[in-house]
C-alpha cells in the first residue's frame, strides 16, 4: 500500500511546478517553509483570492522537502529513531532493535474533496476481506500523512463531520480506529495545511485557531509580476520537464537551508527580552489565550533556524507576528481595518516604525 | 479570421467563435459558461459545438444533484459481488476524459459540487478516497456550464466561473439572429494539429496581461485563459504565432465579460472613438515583420491599446453605463449565491451523502449504500455463521449494525435577514453608516450561528441589491463599503426588491426575515415618477403584498419624530414598528435580534 503511493507520488513529483518559481506570495512561502523546519508549530491557514497559486505551492512543497528515514515496511513510515509515537509493528514485541530503514520522500497528501470518512481514517482493506475474507486494516489518509503534511483545499468547504475528526486527531497526533469491528491505533502526526477563499464562506472557530499560522493573499497588482506569473505558468504547462530543471538548482538550495535549518532548531536560543517583546505584542493586540504567544515564539525560532541566527531577535518577532496572530484578534466587525492592519500597527507602536 | 475582428460582431457570431476556440482547446480553455434559456439558441449553440468536436469525443451530461460516487466514481456493487474483488466503477468526470462535461442548471451548483469538479480539472485527474478505495484516474476534459439563472443571486460558483475561458450570454440571441457556424470539424482537426507549435511573443502576453489587469479582473488564472483561447485562434487560422488579432479576440472573449472597472483612459471618451476603417487589419496583418522591427518599446503601449479597445467594444451595454456611472460592476465574484455549508440534519431536506449511523428515529436507512458496506464482509461472516452452525442458506446476506449507512439531508432552517435600507434624503449618510454597522454586527453573530445577511439600498428611482444574502464578512464589508446616499425615496420599488429576494429566500428553504430602516415618507411611484400621495399609494400597496407572504417583517422608523406614515406602512406590511429615531448600530442590532428571535 505504502509503495503504491510511493510510485504515484514519484509521478506527480515530475510534473509540479516547482516551489522556487513561485513569483511572489512571500509570506505564504515563508510560512510553509517554517512550518516545514518546525512541524510543531501547527499548521499553515492560507486564505486568500482565487488564482493565485494556493495549490501550486502547496503541492510543490512535496518535490522540495529534503528525504525522510523511515522503517521498511512500515505501513506508517515510523522514523527509526524515536521511541515515542511508534505504531505497533515497529514498538511491538516483535519489533526489531534496529529496523532496517530507507529513505522516502515526506508525504504531502492531498485531501480530495468528496472523501468518505473510511478513507481518511482507514478502514477495512476490501481486497483481502473478498479475496481471502480476512479481517484486515487498511490505513487511510491519516496513516499517510504520518510525519508529513495533509493539505486540504477549500478547506471551508469540507463537511463538518470530517472537521471535527481531523480536528480530534490533529490534537491527539493519534488515530483511533473502532468500528466494523476492528480495532487499531496508530501515530497520525501531520501538519495541516487548508486553503480556500473567504468569499466561501468562513472557517469554523475551532478550526480556525487550530492553525499555527494564517496567511493571507492576494493577486499581485504589479504589471511585470503578473506577466511572470503567467510566462512562468505557460513556459511550465508546455515544457513541463525542461522548466523544473531550470529551478532544480534553486529548489536544491532552499532544500539545504530546510536540512540545515532543522539541525539548528534545537540550538537557536530565545532570550528572555524576546519572550517578554512577544507577551507584550499579544497583550497590546488582546489575542486569546496562550496559544498565540506560543507559536509567535515558535515561529520566530522556526524563522531564526531557516535564516541560520542562532538567537531570536525583534527583527524575528516582527516577520512572523502576522501570520501567527492575525487570525486569533477578536473580531471587531466596526473596524473596517482587516486583521492584518492591526496586527501590523500593533508591532510599529511596539517595535518603532 | 479577419472579419472576425470587425466590430460589428453579433453576438451570435462571438459565440460561434467561442465555441471553435474551445472545441480546438476544451481542457486549455476550461471551458464555456452559456447563460441562456433552454430553447432553440442553446440548442443550437449546444449542436454546433458538438459538431465541432472530433467525433469520438465524450460529450456527457452531469445532472444538477450528481452524487460523489456517480461524479467521482466508487465501488462497483454488482461487479465487486460477482468478481469477489473490488471493482471501481469510473466517474462521469473520469468518462469525460478527452472531452466535454455538459452541466446543466450550473447556477444551482453546490460551490462544494463545483469545487470537486475545479479539483478535477486543476489536477488533470479524479484522486479517487472513496468505498475504500484510493486510486488516481487521469482526465482532462472541457466544461460547458449552462446557467439558467434569472436573479442577481442565481450564479454559477465562482469555483468554477474562474477556470472557464468563455462567459457567453446567448439571452439576447434571437433565433433569427442565429448562422451557419464558422468552421467545420475538419478544420479543429487541423487546428489542433498545430496547436503544441503555436508560439506566443512576450509582447502578445503583456498585452493581455495588461488588459486583464486595466479591466480590473484580479484572478490571474483569466490572462492565461485568454493566453490560451488566443493560441487556439492562431491554430484555427493555421497559424502558428499568435497575432494581434487572437489577442484581440481572446480579449474580447475572455477578458471582456469580466471587467469590473473601466479602464483610466487619458483622452476623454476613448471608448467613443470611431472604430478602425475595415481596411486597417488586413493590412496589419500582411506585415508584422515590418512591426517586429519598429522600436518595442514604442509599440508595447499601442498593442496592449489596441487589445484593451477591442475588448471594451465587447463590454456589456448595461456594464458600461454601470461603470461609467462609477456603480462598479455588479461583478459575478460578488455576487455567487449559494456559497457555504448549509445546515445539514438528517431527516428532511435534499439528500447530500451517507454516513455510518446507529438508526435512531427518523433517520433514514440507505439500503444501497448498506449492502455496499455489508459486501466485503459476507465471506467473513458467512463463513463464522457456519462455525456457529447455523445452516448456509439461512441468511442470504449478512448485515450488521455497523454497516447501516443513514442519508444526511441538507435540512434548510437558516435565517436570511434582509435589510432593506433608505439611502435617501439628507440623513441618509448618518443612517446609512449606522445601518453598514447594525449589518456586520448582525453579521458576525450570524458567522456563529452560520446564518445570512443581505442588503438593500433604495435611493434615487430604485431599489438595488448591494450585498445578496451572505455569511461572509469579507464580501459584506466590500459591498458596504462606497454605499452612495441622497435622492429620492422609491419605497414601493424597495418593497417589490425585498418581496421578491425574500421569495428566492424562500424557495432555497430558508426563512427570511425583513428589517426596513426608513422614515416612511415615499416620493417616488413605482414607475419612477414623483409625487407623494401616488408614491405613497404605491408603497402600500406593495407593502400590502409583501405582507401576504407572512414574513417576519420589523420596520425602523428612523426619522427624527416618528410620524404616522412610518407606522401605517407598517401596519400594511403587518410589520413589528420600532420607532428609533437615534438608533446606533449596537441598538439597532440589538433591536433586531431580540424582534426576531
Amino acid at each position: 500500500m505504502h509503495g503504491r503511493y510511493l510510485r504515484q507520488n514519484k509521478q506527480t513529483m515530475a510534473l509540479t511546478f516547482p516551489f522556487s518559481a513561485i513569483v511572489a506570495q512571500d509570506e505564504m512561502k515563508l510560512a510553509i517553509l517554517i512550518s516545514a523546519i518546525d512541524p510543531s508549530i501547527g499548521g499553515v491557514l492560507v486564505f486568500g483570492d482565487r488564482g493565485t497559486g494556493k495549490s501550486t505551492t502547496v503541492r510543490a512543497l512535496a518535490a522540495l522537502l529534503p528525504p525522510m528515514e523511515a522503517v521498511v515496511n512500515c505501513p506508517y513510515g515510523c522514523a527509526p529513531d524515536k521511541k515515542a509515537g511508534l505504531c505497533k509493528m515497529c514498538d511491538g514485541p516483535d519489533a526489531k532493535e534496529a529496523p532496517k530503514t530507507r529513505q522516502v520522500p515526506v508525504p504531502v497528501v492531498d485531501m480530495p474533496l468528496g472523501v468518505t470518512e473510511d478513507r481518511v481514517v482507514g478502514a477495512l482493506d476490501l481486497e483481502r476481506a473478498l479475496t481471502q475474507g480476512e479481517k484486515a486494516f487498511e490505513p487511510g489518509l491519516l496513516a499517510r500523512a504520518h510525519r508529513g503534511f495533509l493539505y486540504i483545499d477549500e478547506v471551508n468547504l469540507l463537511e463538518d463531520h470530517l472537521v471535527d475528526l481531523l480536528l480530534d486527531v490533529a490534537a491527539s497526533g493519534e488515530n483511533v480506529v473502532e468500528r466494523e469491528g476492528l480495532s487499531v491505533r496508530h501515530p497520525a502526526k501531520f501538519v495541516l495545511i487548508g486553503s480556500g477563499n473567504p468569499e466561501e464562506g468562513e472557517l469554523r472557530p475551532q478550526l480556525l485557531d487550530r492553525f499555527g499560522l494564517s496567511v493571507e493573499i492576494s493577486t499581485p497588482e504589479d504589471l511585470p509580476t503578473r506577466i511572470e506569473v503567467v510566462r512562468r505558468r505557460d513556459a511550465f504547462e508546455k515544457d513541463p520537464e525542461g522548466f523544473t530543471q531550470r529551478f532544480e538548482k534553486e529548489d536544491a538550495e532552499l532544500r539545504k537551508r530546510i536540512t540545515a535549518g532543522r539541525e539548528l532548531l534545537p540550538d537557536v536560543v530565545v532570550p528572555d527580552a524576546a519572550l517578554e517583546r512577544a507577551a507584550q505584542l499579544c497583550l497590546a493586540l488582546g489575542t486569546d489565550g496562550l496559544r498565540g504567544e506560543l507559536t509567535l515564539i515558535r515561529a520566530a525560532r522556526g524563522l531564526a533556524a531557516f535564516e541560520g541566527d542562532k538567537e531570536v531577535t525583534d527583527e524575528h518577532l516582527k516577520r512572523v507576528a502576522p501570520p501567527a496572530l492575525r487570525h486569533r484578534l477578536r473580531r471587531n466587525p466596526l473596524d473596517d481595518a482587516g486583521s492584518s492592519v492591526r496586527v501590523g500597527r500593533a508591532i510599529e507602536e511596539l517595535f518603532g516604525a | 479570421m479577419t472579419e472576425t475582428m470587425a466590430p460589428e460582431l453579433t453576438p451570435w457570431a462571438l459565440a460561434s467563435i467561442a465555441a471553435g476556440l474551445f472545441a480546438v482547446d476544451p481542457q486549455g480553455c476550461g471551458g464555456v459558461a452559456v447563460r441562456a434559456h433552454a430553447g432553440p439558441v442553446r440548442d443550437r449553440w449546444l449542436e454546433q459545438l458538438r459538431q465541432l468536436l472530433p467525433a469520438k469525443a465524450p460529450m456527457r451530461r452531469l445532472p444538477l444533484h450528481i452524487a460523489d460516487g456517480r461524479l467521482l466514481g466508487g465501488l462497483d456493487l454488482a461487479a465487486t459481488l460477482k468478481a469477489g474483488k473490488p471493482i471501481a466503477e469510473r466517474g462521469l468526470l473520469a468518462e469525460c476524459d478527452g472531452g466535454v462535461a455538459v452541466m446543466a442548471m450550473a447556477e444551482r451548483l453546490t460551490s462544494s459540487t463545483a469545487g470537486r469538479v475545479a479539483a478535477v480539472m486543476d489536477a488533470h485527474e479524479v484522486v479517487l478516497e472513496r468505498d475504500g478505495l484510493g486510486m488516481r484516474v487521469p482526465t482532462r476534459f472541457g466544461v460547458v456550464a449552462l446557467d439558467e439563472g434569472m436573479s442577481e443571486e442565481e450564479q454559477v460558483p465562482d469555483v468554477l466561473m474562474d477556470r472557464l475561458a468563455f462567459h457567453m450570454d446567448l439571452i439576447p440571441i434571437a433565433v433569427r439572429d442565429m448562422d451557419e457556424p464558422l468552421w467545420t470539424s475538419e478544420d479543429v482537426t487541423r487546428a489542433r494539429a498545430i496547436l503544441p507549435e503555436v508560439e506566443v511573443s512576450d509582447k502578445i502576453l503583456e498585452a493581455l496581461c495588461g488588459t486583464a489587469r486595466a479591466l480590473g479582473i484580479a484572478s490571474l488564472r483569466v490572462p492565461f485563459l485568454a493566453l490560451r483561447a488566443a493560441r487556439a485562434a492562431a491554430a484555427l487560422d493555421g497559424r502558428n504565432q499568435v497575432a494581434e488579432e487572437d489577442a484581440a479576440l481572446a480579449a474580447r472573449l475572455v477578458l471582456a465579460p469580466r471587467a469590473t472597472m473601466l479602464p483610466p483612459s487619458e483622452e476623454e471618451m476613448p471608448e467613443e472613438q470611431e472604430p478602425p476603417p475595415p481596411e486597417e487589419p488586413p493590412e496589419e496583418e500582411q506585415k508584422p515583420e515590418d512591426q517586429e522591427d519598429q522600436d518595442p518599446a514604442e509599440l508595447d503601449k499601442p498593442l496592449e491599446d489596441r487589445v484593451l479597445e477591442a475588448a471594451k467594444a465587447s463590454l456589456p451595454a448595461g456594464l458600461l453605463a454601470q461603470l461609467q456611472a462609477g456603480l462598479g460592476a455588479r461583478s459575478r465574484s460578488s455576487a455567487a449565491g449559494k456559497a457555504g455549508a448549509l445546515q445539514q440534519g438528517n431527516r428532511r431536506g435534499r439528500p447530500i451523502g451517507t454516513r455510518r449511523g446507529e438508526l435512531r428515529a427518523g433517520a433514514r436507512l440507505n439500503v444501497i449504500e448498506t449492502l455496499r458496506a455489508a459486501a466485503p464482509w459476507q465471506p467473513l461472516r458467512r463463513a463464522q455463521a457456519l462455525a456457529d452452525g447455523s445452516s448456509p442458506k439461512s441468511l442470504r446476506v449478512h448485515v450488521r449494525r455497523d454497516d447501516f449507512r443513514i442519508t444526511r439531508f441538507k435540512q434548510r432552517t437558516e435565517t436570511t435577514t434582509i435589510f432593506a435600507v433608505d439611502a435617501s434624503g439628507s440623513a441618509a449618510l448618518h443612517r446609512l453608516a449606522e445601518a453598514k454597522g447594525a449589518v456586520e454586527l448582525l453579521l458576525a453573530d450570524c458567522y456563529i450561528r452560520r446564518d445570512r445577511v443581505g442588503l438593500i439600498a433604495f435611493r434615487g428611482v430604485q431599489a438595488d441589491l448591494l450585498l445578496p444574502p451572505t455569511r461572509s464578512l469579507v464580501r459584506a464589508k466590500r459591498s458596504l463599503a462606497g454605499l452612495p446616499g441622497g435622492g429620492g425615496t422609491p419605497l414601493a420599488s424597495a418593497i417589490d426588491a425585498v418581496r421578491e429576494l425574500a421569495e428566492s429566500v424562500k424557495r432555497r428553504g430558508e426563512t427570511p426575515v425583513a428589517v426596513f430602516l426608513t422614515d416612511g415618507r415615499a416620493n417616488i411611484a413605482r414607475d419612477g415618477s414623483q409625487g407623494r400621495s401616488k408614491a405613497m399609494e404605491d408603497a402600500l400597496a406593495a407593502a400590502k403584498e409583501l405582507a401576504a407572504e407572512q414574513l417576519k417583517i420589523i420596520l425602523v422608523d428612523t426619522s427624527p419624530r416618528p410620524q404616522r406614515s412610518g407606522q401605517e406602512l407598517a401596519m400594511a406590511m403587518q410589520a413589528q414598528y420600532l420607532p428609533l429615531p437615534h438608533a446606533d448600530a449596537a441598538t439597532l442590532s440589538s433591536a433586531v435580534q431580540t424582534a426576531s428571535s
